[in-house]
């Protein structure tokens, strides 16, 4: 892993003379093409808003962390997301209330409560790294964590694919088919938690489900089939993970919101080559 | 897609498999919605449920999926073809299909997703694009295999979904409302489709529908359901049967079968 990081300080760019830099940038090239694989199938089911209750429910794992005194948050904070995306996905199934309430709600209670616990004692500013992220601190040990997940979680996702992808289009034809909606689903939902959790130190609160949905929103405008929608995601996600990566160096912006912006761009894009497309037809 | 689905009998000779559906109840919030429905469908045969709406035809359909729970029981009895005693393969087209008509997948990946575990985001190899092709092309929607799934009419949608159901060739095919909302021709050439694959698959479908002009010609048996069933019968008896006028308002000289 280091070697390979190492073999990058021999490009002819200033920014690669830098160690943090470079780590920022394997990290982002190994990360780029999960998020865009997860986000075609998290648009697909449209599940956009639930992943992002995900991000926000690790704010209270976090606040839940530190209360119980843990050294290392991340335990607390996969097992709050978790609960919570289950108990989501429960309480719509058992309900069938409306899905963006349900989700709404538990946005509101998870951000409250999160806020509520990092903030006694008038110390939320310890905290506030969670809320934007920093890409450029990541480490070559985290790296490697980030590789067994994306080997993990990808190759999960890939296993997964079709199921998931046929319960997206719709349940009782998935049911019809033999396959086991609900234990899919929660498969599907530990996946997004691993993927948001794992990522959340880097990344950030505030923009983690825009790196989830805005490669696939963008690839969905230009693809006409499932194969051309996920080469299009990854290829818009590399694209503006590396580039916007490179921007927020020159221009000294923070890292994970910049990328961001360069993905959204790429998002505005595509909707012009879409309505050019529809002209033409 | 092997049209000897039943080796060594002909088309109409073997009707003995047969799926005996005994005494089915469902509640749902404490709310009869289907009570005490008995129904045996034989191979080869197209029963239809009508009723009046809320009258739990849907429901019906569900609690042979297994969606719902229900009292009573459900025996399939195999003489050929992949199910179990126990577990029926069903072959199942939903009512107007709800899905995000601006998500990019084609009718191809649609059969490779719910056929194959290879994963579609890597494309859909051949062997796979052939069955699809094969399946197509025997409701005749081959030329839809690369189409878009949110561009097909809603006719061409319900055959490519009939299509489906049909890889592999389940013991018993439930169509729900299957032609609403399509257009005449669309229906016809849906019903032609349906009558002429109950022949060559040997197949038992049971098939809930609004469309009384059009399933008084395709269907073998009609049933006659108002949270019971009402009457069973051929399409003849249950079109002249005074309940089923009254509840359908019918004084309609054009439903008389030929």
């Amino acid at each position: 892993m280091s070697h390979m990081i190492d073999s990058l300080a021999n490009l002819p760019f200033e920014w690669a003379r830098y160690e943090f830099m470079r780590n920022a940038l394997l990290a982002v090239i190994l990360v780029s093409p999960l998020f865009a694989l997860m986000g075609t199938l998290v648009v697909n089911n449209r599940m956009a808003f639930f992943s992002d209750a995900i991000g926000h429910a690790s704010l209270t794992g976090i606040g839940l962390g530190v209360l119980l005194g843990l050294a290392d948050p991340l335990f607390a904070l996969v097992g709050f997301a978790l609960l919570l995306g289950i108990g989501i996905l429960a309480i719509y199934r058992l309900t069938r209330a409306s899905m963006d309430t349900v989700i709404s709600l538990s946005m509101s209670f998870s951000i409250a409560l999160g806020v509520v616990l990092l903030s006694r004692g008038g110390n939320f500013n310890r905290y506030s790294h969670y809320l934007i992220g920093d890409l450029l601190s990541i480490t070559p040990h985290e790296i490697g964590w980030l590789c067994a997940t994306v080997v993990i979680v990808g190759g999960g996702l890939l296993l997964f694919y079709n199921r998931i992808l046929l319960i997206g289009i719709n349940e009782s034809l998935a049911r019809s088919r033999g396959l086991n909606v609900w234990w899919i689903q929660v498969l599907f939902v530990l996946s997004i938690v691993m993927v948001v959790t794992m990522n959340l130190s880097w990344v950030g609160i505030l923009i983690i489900n825009s790196l989830l949905i805005l490669p696939a929103a963008a690839a969905r405008n230009l693809a006409g089939n499932t194969r051309q929608y996920v080469f299009f995601a990854v290829a818009i996600a590399l694209i503006s993970g590396v580039g916007g990566l490179l921007v927020s160096y020159y221009a000294d912006t923070a890292s994970g919101a910049t990328i961001v912006l360069v993905a959204m761009g790429f998002y505005f894009l595509t909707l012009v080559v879409k309505a050019l497309r529809q002209r033409v037809q | 897609m092997s049209s000897d689905h039943h080796k060594g009998i002909a088309p109409h000779q073997c009707g003995q498999c047969c799926t005996h559906i005994d005494g089915i109840s469902v509640t749902l919030d404490r709310h009869r919605i289907i009570e005490d429905v008995s129904l045996h469908l034989h191979c080869g045969e197209l029963t239809t449920v009508v009723g009046p709406n809320g009258a739990g035809k849907s429901t019906l359909l569900r609690a042979l999926l297994g969606e719902v729970s229900h009292t009573g029981a459900i025996h399939f009895h195999p003489v050929f073809g992949p199910g179990r005693e126990d577990a029926p393969a069903i072959g199942y087209v939903p009512q107007g299909l709800d899905f995000d008509r601006s998500s990019p997948f084609s009718v191809c990946d649609l059969f490779a997703a719910s056929t194959s575990r290879f994963p579609v985001a890597l494309g859909s190899r051949g062997g796979i694009r052939q069955t699809a092709r094969a399946a197509l092309e025997n409701v005749e929607a081959g030329e839809l295999l690369d189409r878009g799934l949110g561009r097909l009419s809603g006719g061409e949608l319900q055959r490519v979904l009939l299509a489906l159901s049909l890889t592999p060739v389940p013991n018993l095919l439930l169509l729900d409302e299957p032609v609403s909302g399509i257009d005449l021709p669309g229906r016809e050439l849906f019903y032609r489709t349906v009558s002429e694959l109950r022949h060559r698959f040997d197949l038992s479908i049971l098939m809930v529908s609004h469309d009384l002009a059009g399933i008084a010609t395709v269907s073998d048996r009609i049933v006659f359901l108002d949270r019971r069933v009402v009457c069973v019968g051929s399409p003849r008896e249950v079109l002249a049967n005074l309940d089923f006028r009254h509840a359908f308002g019918l004084d309609l000289e054009d439903l008389k079968p030929a």
